[in-house]
């Protein structure tokens, strides 16, 4: 999740299957490394990457969920390449959960879809997983037709022969090639002939998604399945005192109701049933140790912290003394609420158990933790429970929850029902929005100096917000001195040339259940860090592009996509006046996240009253070797839309303990009458492809503010963003 | 027992009649591209067509649209469907997907009484229909480019 670390102690081994090749190509890391070493004898792997059938279809087994951002294109689009397979013809299914194949390389020992990792960890590991199927069915061919290798192509899903006019399908191949050793070496296309890497090519999941037939979990029906819904506490930390089933069981359609760890579960034949028997329920909670503070009250506690100094993130130079030094000081305190992930799919799961097994139907993030969590609900071996991959109807980060929450839930659901029956968990709208796992609340102090030349020389920043890797199995190596790598990234990775610049956070701890919201640590330290820096341009008289260049020497990306955002927007032209009233704004910044960098230029209208609309925004994005430009496109129209959610409306309040917000009645999402019009510039480069589903995501809420203060003179630091 | 008319096919249901609508096609009929997202009517992922009328079939009980021509995403048969559908594909406007049964509900619903549709007019008629994932330029431009395949 850290650093871009492909791995190249690759095994590679073709297996026979009974219809057709299959190749497994294992990178086992640090704790798969022994279960990996060699082909175990007489053993049958049927978990690969990548399966050619004698009907010529190749499939692509992803071992990443779904969940919009494209990873079922994109993975593909690298087997198909150095295969030289049709587009047509690849079809993708989704791996099972196994540590030992499907982990993800740049998370260890775990499989798991997050920090925009899926293309960096697959670029070299699926190239060469589509080169080495190529060879063999080369190599199939050659000795089919006693011709040399040399002489062999393949294009479009052919191997041709031109000397001798003869051709062949993979299909035709398949079982000769599943036949032949595995080549010690392939060789990975040049960039120059390359086929679809760098081109639009079609998104292999649009077609089931528009007519109705993709399966998300919510879809799943099994003989003889139950639906199930629980009644959850109204305050984090409240149990179960005592509950009446009595008017509950007399509802049509409702099977059974009983306690489980999170609350009382409704088991019914159908949804409507299990939601009308869960209404009839009462129940009475044990709230005495529940969580009981109002959002005031924690800004209170937090907004102390923000006067104490906490763990050191970062200290270059002599930021105190440079403050002390400064001929001029600005400061700001900056404030973020809770978000919840509110992906339209509400949280879900199917689960079904046998006799030492269970099966799972859902489309998870952290398929290996998962599996372990529910096993050990089930007292099962992880390797006893199957993971069913779904698409996901977003995520967000909410399916990549350590503590499995909702699978959880749905294993003592079954376990409490003796498994007697498929069990389809749903979390109704309101249990998904009050159930917390939500972008933490997080304060923020910034002070700068500037000297008499107007030269930023000392730049202080406190954050105050709870650790969401705090408690979880990735503490051990992203929490480090005290400090969480979540809470600071892009604050503590500042790019700006200040000689003195120190970080520090407070990491409270609060009874609220905390997790990442697609971008995490930028969602917030984007925002303060490119906010400030328009204040300390303003302070400094100077443009804030101008600005930003002036202290981007040292890092030629950031500088790339900002320049390339503002030549496209005609940063350097000035903006359209407004109708009579109303105030126009232009805004800029720019941030790097998950090493991928974004800039976009904000416009923005400001209406007499107050309330203003987002009228466009050019986005410059960087993010490497561009696999799939649409996509790209695709992922940063949406991260800005989904910004701009969090920027204009996103709130999760706490009163006594009780969270305030329930639908998407009061906790709007973009409308699509509030969506500007965006145009996306890619930035040609080689370096290595890096991930574009969150990277888009926290620039656009600064950008606004930005455009917001160029329009009105105001300055806004908080967010949701409000002029009135 | 109820009669429902669904995708031209009659059904005899027996559910309670203030049960959605939403449920008797999801759980009753097992016709699964209508989505549950909000239950209020307030994101429209449950849209589907009355009498060819996009209608929120959450908050629908079920014996309000009793005997009335009931379409969802998987009875789409009409001209404007079919095109609005290869728009939808040729654009990739899908992200996750959850909600573009619905999206594409309403656009096909628009797009049958106004065949030159403007921003606004797309705005309006699908103000109700959220996504999460933002793909809201590329449904505009989406129905644009049906209403042209249209002529």
């Amino acid at each position: 999740m850290n650093e871009l670390r492909i791995e190249n102690r690759s095994r590679r081994e073709f297996l026979i299957a009974g219809a057709g090749l299959t190749l497994a190509l294992c990178m086992p890391s640090a704790g798969a490394a022994a279960a990996g070493a060699g082909k175990l004898p007489g053993t049958f792997e049927p978990n690969a990457f990548v399966h050619i059938g004698t009907d010529n279809l190749v499939t692509v087994i992803v071992k990443h969920l779904e969940m919009g951002q494209g990873t079922y294109t994109g993975l593909p689009t690298l087997v198909a390449e150095e295969l030289d397979a049709a587009w047509a013809q690849i079809r993708v299914e989704g791996a099972p959960a196994d540590a030992r194949r499907y982990n993800n390389l740049l998370m260890g020992t775990m499989q798991g879809t997050g920090g925009s990792t899926a293309l960096a960890n697959s670029f070299e590991q699926l190239r060469r997983a589509g080169a080495t199927a190529r060879a063999m069915l080369v190599a199939a061919a050659a000795q089919r037709w006693s011709v040399a290798v040399d002489g062999i192509s393949v294009g479009q899903g052919v191997v041709r022969h031109a000397a001798s006019g003869r051709k062949a399908g993979f299909g035709d191949l398949a079982l000769a090639a599943a036949a032949l050793p595995v080549p010690e070496q392939v060789s990975l296309k040049s960039p120059k002939d390359f086929v679809y890497i760098g081109k639009r090519v079609p998104r292999k999941d649009s077609k089931a998604k528009i007519n109705g037939t993709a399966q998300f979990t919510q879809d799943v029906n099994l003989p003889g399945m139950l639906t199930a819904l629980v009644a959850h506490p109204p305050r984090f930390g409240a149990t179960l005192k005592s509950f009446d089933a009595a008017r509950c069981k007399s509802v049509k359609g409702v099977v059974d109701a009983f306690a489980i760890p999170s609350g009382v579960a409704v088991l019914a034949r159908d949804f409507w049933s299990a939601k009308k028997g869960r209404d009839a329920l009462v129940i009475e909670w044990d709230e005495s140790r529940a969580f009981r503070l109002g959002t005031r009250e924690i800004v209170r506690q937090y907004q102390a912290l923000l006067d104490q100094p906490g763990a050191v993130a970062r200290n270059d130079g002599d930021a105190q003394g440079g403050l002390r030094t400064a001929t001029k000081q600005v400061t700001a305190d900056f404030s973020f609420p809770y978000l919840a992930h509110a992906a339209m799919e509400p949280l879900n799961c199917v689960i079904r158990l046998g006799a030492d097994s269970c099966e799972i139907w859902n489309g998870e993030q952290f398929q290996t933790v998962d599996q372990g969590n529910i096993a050990a609900v089930l007292g099962l071996k992880p390797e006893q429970v199957k993971l069913n991959m779904l698409f996901a109807g977003g995520s967000f980060g909410r399916r990549a929850c350590t503590h499995s929450d909702y699978l959880v839930e749905a294993a003592h659901i079954a376990k409490a029902s003796a498994g007697r029956t498929p069990v389809k968990l749903v979390w109704t709208r309101e249990d998904d929005m009050r159930a917390g796992y939500y972008r933490p609340l997080y304060l923020h102090r910034l002070t700068a100096g500037l000297d008499a030349q107007d030269k930023v020389t000392a730049w202080t920043h406190r954050i105050v917000g709870q650790s969401i890797i705090a408690g979880s199995p990735f503490e051990a190596f992203m929490v480090k001195d005290g400090v969480d790598h979540s809470s600071v990234e892009g604050a503590a990775s500042l790019p700006y040339a200040i000689p003195g610049i120190s970080v520090d956070l407070h990491s409270p701890k609060l009874d609220v259940p905390v997790l990442w919201w697609r971008s995490v640590g930028s969602t917030h330290t984007a925002f303060a860090t490119e906010v400030f820096l328009d204040e300390l341009a303003h302070a400094a008289g100077k443009d804030p592009l101008q600005m930003r260049r002036g202290l981007l020497a040292g890092h030629p990306r950031h500088l790339g996509v900002l320049e390339l955002a503002a030549a496209k927007a005609g940063w350097d032209k000035p903006l359209a006046a407004g109708a009579a009233g109303e105030k126009r704004g232009r805004g800029i910044a720019v941030h790097e996240s998950f090493h991928s960098f974004v800039a976009q230029v904000a416009e923005v209208t400001v209406r007499a009253d107050g309330s203003f609309h987002v009228d466009r925004v050019v986005c410059a994005v960087d993010c490497g070797i561009a696999v799939n430009p649409d996509v790209i496109r695709a992922q940063m129209e949406g991260g800005i839309g989904f910004g701009l959610t969090a920027a204009l409306y996103g709130e999760i309040t706490f009163n006594e303990g009780r969270v305030e917000q329930s639908n998407y009645t009061d906790y709007p999402l973009l409308h699509i009458r509030e969506m500007p019009r965006i145009e996306v510039h890619i930035v040609d480069s080689q370096a290595q492809p890096t991930g574009v589903g969150e990277p888009g995501v926290p620039v656009i809420a600064p950008a606004v503010a930005n455009a917001l203060f160029a329009a009105t003179g105001r300055r806004l630091h908080k967010l949701p963003l409000r002029l009135t | 027992m109820l009669t429902l008319n669904v995708n031209g096919t009659r059904h005899q249901v027996d559910v309670d009649p203030d049960t959605p609508l939403l449920w008797v096609l999801r759980d009753t009929l097992r016709l699964t591209g209508t989505k549950y997202a909000c239950g209020v009517a307030a994101c429209g992922a449950c849209t589907v067509h009355v009498n060819g009328a996009p209608m929120r079939s959450c908050t629908t009980p079920v014996s309000a649209v009793a005997g009335q021509r009931i379409t969802t995403i998987e009875g789409l048969q009409s001209k404007v469907a079919k095109v609005v559908q290869a728009a939808w594909e040729k654009l990739d406007v899908v992200q996750c997907g959850y909600c573009q049964s619905g999206q594409i509900m309403s656009a096909v619903a628009l797009l049958t009484s106004n065949a030159r549709p403007s921003d606004k007019d797309i705005d309006d008629a699908l103000d109700g229909n959220l996504c999460r994932c933002a793909t809201y330029q590329r449904i505009r431009a989406a129905i644009h480019e049906a209403a042209r395949n249209l002529g």
